[in-house]
């Protein structure tokens, strides 16, 4: 297997792990909507952000797999 | 495209009057299938269109040599000298490209060098010698090289890469400064414009273009600089803030524009990595001493623990910053290289048939990104007045 092989997996697992997180944000912010409608435009907005640092950690990996 | 747009009016206007029809609750069996029937062929109409489009060029791709997606995506995402708009009569004698040429600024040993992008007629495999004050250049991927003394020709590495020439320092007006240009004059035009409505309303209610960017400016001032900042000291980021929200999200547009062809400015990282320095620099300079403390000392936490968390706190200075670059630049990349390699599946099959499945998912990728050039812009400047809300904190206790 080749380098960039290997960075490919890389960068699928590093997909994997951010689908896992955001998942579970978008999860549990739909859940709270629904019990809290009145909440809804703060929750929306927290959740962004939460997701964007996860996603950030994920897109570490994908560049870092470009790199290689 | 008459007929097109004539058929799109056609649709809608079936729609709107189907609508009421449907309310009231009398369907006539005839009407819809007319509309059915229509819309498929319209739909039909619009993929064929496409599809007819590409194929041709697989033709021609097909016949002369390998498509490779990987250095057509790269050329897209890269920056590059000149923008190139399209090609005619690809592969055959009578080539023809359609560019906006751009000057090329360099700075030699022989000093100022410049000429039109245009001069090296849009190679960049080094072929084309140009000859300017006393030096020879040449386009090698996008990058310009000086030919060392004596030589006529680039000659490469293995890797590609010009074994007998030098870069000189390089200023010219590529396509993402162009492009940079272009958004600057034109959120320029926007915002004063937006501001000479209020100087002439006498009741400052917005009107034109102002309306439109009223509720966008209130938004960052109430949804992201009041809640990370506060009440108190938030007006004196509002102007990096808005300036930061407008210019991401007006880059991020241009960017999905595809006859701009490339101009993917907040897909570079040297632009991201400006916007984050400036977010550091603001940052670093506004922290106040519960700020540093927070940093150095822990206030709170045993004497080991405050040792331990010294060196992580700073670490943690720079890694948001450089986070904000990369979450930018990769965000905007990723999408831009999911589109391309989405076309370029047609072209690696070498069949029409493929072409409806991917207009139809690039279409698909197409609005979501949209929806994210927008969350991007809101992501940057969130983060960005979260910093900076962060930096200038007091200790409540």
């Amino acid at each position: 297997m080749t380098i960039t092989g290997i960075a490919a997996i890389g960068a699928g697992l590093a997909a994997i792990g951010a689908g896992v997180g955001i998942g579970k944000i978008g999860g549990s912010a739909m859940e709270a909507m629904a019990r809290q409608p009145e909440m809804h435009g703060k929750i929306q907005s927290s959740a962004l952000i939460l997701a964007a640092f996860v996603e950030a950690v994920a897109l570490f990996g994908v560049v870092a797999a470009l790199i290689v | 495209m008459k007929i097109i747009a004539k058929l799109l009016f056609v649709n809608s206007f079936n729609v709107r009057t189907f609508a009421p029809n449907l309310k009231q609750g009398i369907l006539k069996p005839q009407r819809m299938t007319l509309n059915t029937l229509k819309r498929t062929v319209f739909t039909v109409l619009f993929l064929s269109v496409f599809s007819f489009g590409f194929a041709e060029d697989a033709k021609e791709e097909g016949e002369d040599k390998e498509f490779d997606a990987k250095s057509m995506i790269m050329h897209h995402v890269k920056d590059a000298y000149g923008m190139h708009i399209l090609t005619l009569n690809e592969g055959k004698d009578d080539e023809k490209h359609i560019t906006i040429p751009l000057p090329v600024i360099l700075w030699t040993d022989n000093g100022l060098t410049t000429f039109m992008s245009s001069e090296f007629h849009h190679d960049y495999h080094g072929h084309e010698v140009v000859e300017k004050n006393g030096g020879k250049f040449v386009n090698v991927h996008e990058k310009i090289y000086q030919l060392n003394d004596g030589e006529t020709a680039v000659k490469l590495d293995e890797e590609g890469h010009p074994t007998n020439a030098a870069m000189p320092l390089d200023f010219s007006i590529t396509r993402n400064v162009f492009m940079m240009w272009v958004s600057v004059a034109v959120l320029i035009l926007i915002f004063f414009s937006a501001a000479r409505r209020y100087k002439k309303s006498e009741d400052n209610v917005p009107s034109g273009i102002a309306s439109f960017v009223e509720p966008l400016i209130v938004f960052v001032r109430d949804e992201i600089a009041k809640p990370m900042i506060g009440e108190h000291k938030y007006k004196r980021y509002m102007p990096y803030l808005l300036t930061v929200f407008f210019f991401i999200w007006l880059n991020n547009i241009f960017g999905l524009i595809p006859i701009l062809n490339g101009a993917n400015l907040s897909g570079n990282i040297a632009f991201t990595m400006v916007l984050a320095v400036f977010t550091f620099i603001i940052t670093t300079f506004s922290g106040n001493k519960n700020y540093w403390q927070h940093i150095f000392w822990m206030p709170g936490v045993p004497v080991p623990m405050k040792i331990f968390l010294m060196p992580i706190e700073i670490i943690g200075i720079f890694t948001k910053p450089i986070s904000l670059m990369i979450r930018l630049f990769a965000n905007i990349t990723a999408g831009h290289i999911i589109i391309l390699a989405l076309m370029s599946l047609i072209f690696i099959f070498k069949s029409v048939a493929v072409a409806p499945v991917s207009v139809a998912f690039s279409l698909f990728i197409g609005i979501i990104e949209i929806v994210v050039t927008a969350i991007q812009a809101y992501i940057f400047t969130v983060l960005s007045a979260l910093y900076f809300g962060m930096a200038t904190e007091e200790a409540h206790h």
